[in-house]
This record gives C-alpha cells, structure tokens and sequence, in this order.
C-alpha cells in the first residue's frame, strides 16, 4: 500500500513539475504576475510529493519489503540497519529517486528564501528548475521505475554489494548528488538571465551561494569516497583517475572556477558572459557525469547499471539541456556588457588565470576520460588511458595553480602592483623554499614530487597567513580588526589554507609510501621501516551477515607497543563476495596500514605492510576546503544583504 | 561452523595483489617489476593496474614480467613483450604515437589557445575606459601615489 502511495506520489510530483515548468515561464514572458506566483507553491507540492515517494521506498527497504523487485536485488532480512537505509540510494533507481529529491530540494529552497530576487527572475529560475525535475522524472518513471513489484515474492532477498555496506559509502552518494545538483540551481539562474538578457552584480551574488553550497558539498562527497577508496579497497590508495571518479571530479574544478568568477561579476561587473558560460557547463559536466555513470559506457569499479536504453535517454536529456542552454548563450551572450575596467595586472586577472588553469585541467580530465572511447570508434586502437597519463598531464596546471594563488590573492582589484603584492610574501616563499629544500635533502635518490608538494603545501599555507595579517593593516587595534575581519575572509583564508595542506598530503604519500609483501607466522617479529610487527593470531569471527578470519597483530616501536591492529578477510555468503578491511593506525605523521592475505601453504599468512607518510593531510584538507566554503556561506552579505538591490541615491537604508 | 568458514575463506581466494610467493629475492629487481606493474592494465578488470589487481589473470601477467626481468630484459623490452602479446590496451600509460599526440597536446594546446584569447580579453578590459571615469589630473595622480606608497 505504502509502496503504491510512493509511486502515485511520484506521478503526481511528474505532473506539478510540468505546471511549474511551464505557467511561470509563461507568465514571465507575459508579465502576469498570478502565473509567476505559481512556481512557489509548485517548487514546495513537488519537493513534498517527491520526499513522501522517497520515503515510502525508504520504508520498503527499511521493512525488507521483499514483494519490491529492488529490495530484493539489493537489501537481505540481515543487514544492519544502516545500510538498509543506505540501500535506498546503493542502487540505480533508488539513486536517481534521491537525485530528483535533491532537485526539487533546491528549487523549494529557492522559493522559500528567494523572496528578495526580482519576480520575473524567480519565476523563469523556478521554471528551469522544474524543466530538469521533468526530465529525471520521465527518466524514473519510464526506463527505471524503483516501484515495481515481484510476481511472485522470494523469502529473502540478494544482498547489497558489500563493498558498499561501509558508513564511509553510505554517505557518499547523497553529498556528492547534492553537489552534482546544487550545480543545477546555477545553471537555472544562467539560463534565466540568459532569458532576461540580464546580469549584473546581484545576480553574481544569487549565484555565488549556491555555487558554494554545490562546491562544499562535491568536496565533501568526493573525500568521504577517497577516503573510503582508501581503506575499504585494501591497496590504500586514495585516487584512480576512474572514469566515474573523473565524473565528479570534473563539476568540482568547474565549481572552483566558477565561484572565482562570480565574484568578479559580483564586485567587479566584468567576466559576466563567462561566468554564464561556466554555470552551463558545470551543470552540463555534471549530468556528463551523470551519464557516464548511468550508461556503462566507460565501465568502471563502480557502475551499477550498464543498459543502453537508460543512457540514450540520459545522452537525451544532457543534449536538450547543455545544447538548448549553450544556442541560447551564443544567441544573448553578446547582450551582455561588462561594466568594470580593471588593469593587467589586478587580482581580476589573477582570477582569469584561476578561471584558465582550472578549466583547462577540467579539459585534460575530461579528453582523458573520453579518449579510449575516441580511440577506439574513431581510429579503430583499443587503448587505456590510467594514471600515469592523468598524474603526467594534470598535476602541472596544480602546481602553476599553487604558485600562483598567494600571489593573485594578495593582489587589489582593479590595478596592481607586482612588487607590492610580492614583497609581504617574501619570508612565506622564502620559508617555503627551505622546507622544499630541507625534504629533498632528506629524501635520497627519490623523485621531486614530495619536496615540490611540500613546497606547495607550506607556500600556500603561509601565503594565506600573510594574507589575513596584511588585512590587519599597520598600527594598534589589530587583535579588533582581526575579530572584525568578515566570514568571507576567514572563508578564503581556511580553504585555500586546506588546499595547500591537501597539495602536502598528495605529494607526501605518493612520494615517500613505504610498502612490504611476506609471509608472516604467528608469534614472529619482522620489521618495516622503523616499525616492528607480530602477528599474534588469526581467528574467526561471524558478522551479522558475513564471516571474518580477523588477525591481531601488534604494532611497536623502539620495543615500546604503540597499538594492535585488527585486519580482517570478511566473506559475504548471500552476495558470495570476499572483501578486505584493513586496519590502519592513523596518526598525524603516517599511517601504519595493515592487511591480511591468505593461509599459507607452509604455514603463516600473507600479510601486507605500509607506512603511508602524511595521508591523513589529504581529508584534513578537504575538510578545512569544505569549512572554509561554509564560512564564506554565512557570510554577512548573504545573510542580510542577500540580494538586496541597489538602492537609488537618496534613499535611507532600513 | 569452522569448517564451513574454512571452505567459505578458501572459495573467497584470491583476495589479493601480489603475493609473497611472487616477490622476487633480488630488491631491486623487485622494485623495478613493482614500478612497471603499476603501468600495466589487468585486461580482466576495470581500470585496474596488475600490480593491484587480485584476478589471476594479473597474477599471470606479474609473473610473466618478473620472468622477463630475471632474463635480463630491459624495462623496455619487458613491457614491449607483454605489448606485443596483449596488444597496446595493456598500456595504463598510453603511448604519443599516431592521433594520440592529440590526446597527449589537448591540455598544452587547450592552455595556448584559452591563454591567448584571455590575454586578448584582459588587453580590452585594460584600454576600455567607460566615459564616467574621467583621468586623473596631475595633482590627484601624485595625491595618489602619495597615499599608496607611504
């Protein structure tokens, strides 16, 4: 009964959003102010009717439903709770049911907090808005409805893919969905001013937060799934350049740039057509993504529906929406005039180069990805495009990237002088340098991968050092101006901060990981690096739906016992699938990562060692990138000023 | 039970990349073949090196190349070995030949090209003068220059 109630909801969401697709654009283009009026209360039905069909097949999961044809594909009577919920979006269906939640999620928020945009401008976003709900909805309802039943239902069902029953993955794909859609609340507003021929500083600021909102959360999504890449997949390794991890990576170097760029707009009226462009695009890459994912056609580690039908609807729906929105740009981009005149030097062109360096690895990301498929349809070569390729092609436009952010982030806007902006910064390049130095020295007979990534880190680190203590300007009433220092700039200051300790933590690892392979018997001390470790015993263990040969091995150093460590070699009987889960003693400077292998023919087990230097600086940077995003978030501006359009000289201000 | 977990533990193998068994004594060696693994596709498995792979297929493969190595093989010639059998989508880092300097110029091409037409934009942001801001006078220049540079 629930889970026909979920379905008409469903339906009924499919029709609201043709309604608000189509009566406020109508209006807006008419100017009647009743029709417009419609989007809100639309954007609210179609958020609420969209969240009662998310919950009834919630419910289902929740319930094992097992006369649902989706429950029984990916949930089993055993599983702990968590991941019963979890399984609602560890799936095809379920995921583009939580995709839809997520869209008309935010155009609710935007009919509910947009109440200072100008009408006419609400009513076309809310409408665009509504016209991407309508394509996903189609999309559910009629190549992947999650509501089908069982003819005849089974006693239990088979299983969740246990390499995703991990809380690090459960909550992986909502923040990242949140991202990926939050980027569409952008691409509405482009769209929408593309409509109105329009944009100036206000835009850029009704902008701005939701491309941040969208940035935080890709941030968040993307390290919550590195993270879990690195410990769930038992080779630690953090990043695979997999086709669907390059699928959310591309919308997140786009929403860097483009929340650079709508703050030209915002305070400089300039880069407008740009910007507009950039929106479009980064919602474009991300239902590129979207694709990518959904139709198998680059398989990878973590596609779960590969069926063509499903992605010529999605190649659909990303050609109508990139491609209309793009004729409409080259039809009114020339519309739009920049107002601000800033000099070659200035912290505008500095953010041109941001824009640059960031597209255009987006670009080697993406060329990358496509490429094997190029090859193969067009040049008739079946080759593989992997890592070496992405780290040799990408990490420069970083490294550019790193060295100059200090420098274009010190710098004014409209003119600038080199040697001022470069001066303050001589003791952080300087320092920097020397760390650089002081790693290469250190390290013999290895790469400069870890000395330049070091650099990177502590140049970038200091850098924003310096650049909050010159906003404090000279003089006494420092410790005030600091308190007094806007959110925005603390913002700015912790996420650049966090990328330079991101950068570190990349270089680090990747440079100076140390690993070792053998045959450990029980109660045998053997050495790796400056650690000793036995392997005390080897006992099984039963899970709540899977069995588990869990070692214990004892970590020491200098003889001093620092931990015990507890890998195991998990077997998930339903889903016949073995996983590995590796124990890791984290600590600031390394992490000790262990893994358990097989029985040996001559006794003892295979055990794997690493000493991976600094990894945990990768999550703790994203973390302060995702921080200093929110912190830019409650920014004064947009709390109170939100939107509030220039008032006409003369006019007091409330 | 145990037996049963036993028999579970052993059908769930092999769970795992390079085994002991395979290491070769010689160190150096060994690290060469681990460098030269992680270029090389599993061509069983999604995007996956054989150096991390657990299929057996890779297992072969890292066989095969640390056979290669002892006989003395090159870097080179070893990959070139398993090329010629395998054939170039074996390659995780794709070779600069034929239409693939395309693949390996998009970015640096992708820079010029987007360097120059910024450049081209930043000139005329620099030259436009809209008409309300009229130039400094001598005065107010060095007025200027004063507050900047004190």
């Amino acid at each position: 009964m629930i889970t026909e109630l979920g379905h008409f909801a469903l339906v009924l969401a499919f029709g609201v959003a043709l309604v608000q697709m189509v009566v406020p654009m109508w209006g807006a283009w008419r100017g009647r102010a009743g029709w417009m009026a419609v989007a809100e209360p639309a954007a609210a039905a179609q958020f609420i009717l969209i969240a009662l069909s998310f919950g009834a097949l919630m419910w289902a999961f929740v319930t094992s439903d097992f006369s649902l044809q989706l429950v029984v594909a990916n949930s089993h009577s055993a599983k702990p709770m968590l991941y019963k919920i979890s399984g609602t979006w560890g799936n095809h269906e379920g995921s583009m049911l939580l995709w839809v939640l997520i869209v008309a999620l935010f155009g609710a928020m935007a009919a509910w907090f947009g109440g200072n945009l100008p009408p006419r401008l609400r009513a076309r976003v809310l409408s665009v808005q509504a016209a991407i709900g309508v394509a996903f909805l189609a999309f559910i309802l009629f190549t992947s409805n999650p509501f089908l039943r069982m003819g005849t239902p089974p006693f239990d069902g088979q299983d969740l893919n246990p390499l995703l029953q991990d809380p690090g993955l459960a909550f992986h794909p909502p923040f990242l969905y949140l991202g990926y859609v939050g980027l569409s609340m952008a691409f509405s507003f482009a769209v929408a001013a593309l409509i109105e021929g329009r944009v100036d500083a206000a835009w850029g600021r009704w902008v701005r937060p939701w491309t941040l909102a969208a940035w935080v959360f890709l941030t968040i999504g993307i390290a919550l799934g590195s993270w879990w890449a690195y410990y769930e997949l038992g080779w630690g390794g953090f990043w695979f350049w997999d086709p669907v991890e390059n699928a959310s990576f591309m919308p997140w170097l786009l929403a860097a740039a483009l929340l650079h760029s709508a703050i030209v707009v915002e305070k400089r009226e300039s880069l407008k057509s740009w910007t507009i462009l950039l929106a479009i695009l980064a919602f474009g890459f991300s239902l590129i993504g979207t694709f990518i994912v959904r139709s198998g056609l680059l398989t990878s580690v973590h596609a779960f529906a590969n069926d063509p039908e499903r992605g010529v609807f999605i190649l659909a729906i990303l050609g109508v929406f990139t491609g209309g929105a793009l004729v409409l740009y080259s039809l009114r981009a020339s519309a739009l005039e920049a107002k601000g005149v800033f000099g070659l030097l200035s912290r505008e062109t500095a953010l041109v180069v941001n824009n640059l360096l960031l597209a255009v690895a987006c670009f080697v990301v993406f060329v990358g990805t496509m490429w094997p498929l190029v090859a193969e349809m067009f040049l008739d070569r079946k080759l593989s495009v992997g890592p070496p390729f992405f780290n040799a092609a990408f990490t420069p436009f970083m490294v550019a990237l790193g060295l100059i952010l200090p420098i274009g982030s010190a710098m004014p806007w409209k003119r600038a002088k080199i040697m001022r902006a470069l001066y303050p910064l001589r003791y952080a390049f300087l320092l920097a340098l020397a760390l650089g130095g002081l790693a290469f020295a250190m390290q013999t007979g290895r790469g400069l991968l870890g000395p330049v990534g070091l650099f990177l880190g502590a140049w970038l680190v200091m850098g924003t050092v310096v650049d909050v203590m010159q906003r404090l300007g000279r003089g006494p009433g420092k410790l005030r101006r600091l308190r007094r220092l806007p959110r925005a700039d603390w913002g700015k200051a912790t996420a650049h901060g966090g990328l330079g300790v991101t950068m570190a933590g990349i270089a680090g690892l990747m440079a100076w990981a140390v690993d070792d392979i053998r045959v450990a018997r029980i109660g045998e001390p053997f050495d790796v690096g400056s650690y000793t470790l036995t392997l005390r015993d080897v006992s099984e263990v039963r899970g709540p739906n899977y069995l588990s040969s869990m070692a214990e091995i004892t970590l020491a150093q200098g003889g001093a016992v620092i931990s015990t460590l507890r890998p195991e070699k998990r077997f998930y009987p339903v889903a016949q699938m073995p996983t590995t889960e590796a124990a890791i003693d984290y600590n600031l400077a390394r992490d000790v990562y262990v893994v358990i292998g097989d029985a040996q023919d001559g006794g003892g087990w295979a055990v794997r060692t690493y000493i991976k230097p600094m990894t945990n600086w990768i999550w703790i940077g994203c973390a302060l990138m995702a921080l200093g995003g929110i912190l830019s978030l409650s920014d004064r501006r947009f709390r109170v000023a939100a939107g509030a359009r220039k008032q006409p000289a003369g006019v007091p201000a409330e | 039970m145990k037996r049963l977990l036993l028999i579970l533990t052993l059908l769930a193998s092999p769970l795992w990349a390079v085994q002991p068994d395979e290491v070769l004594d010689d160190p150096a060696l060994e690290a060469r073949a681990r460098e030269l693994s992680q270029g090389l596709r599993c061509l069983v498995c999604r995007n996956e090196s054989i150096d991390e792979s657990n299929a057996s297929l890779a297992r072969d493969l890292r066989i095969l190349l640390r056979e290669r190595l002892v006989a003395g093989d090159s870097d080179e010639e070893a990959v070139d070995f398993i090329v010629d059998r395998y054939g170039e989508y074996v390659l995780l880092n794709p070779q600069a030949t034929g239409a693939n300097w395309l693949l390996w110029g998009a970015g640096p091409l992708m820079l010029l090209l987007a360097g120059g037409l910024g450049v081209i934009y930043l000139r005329g942001r620099a030259r436009s003068k809209t008409p309300s801001e009229a130039p400094l006078s001598a005065e107010e220049e060095a007025r200027l220059r004063d507050i900047l540079d004190r």
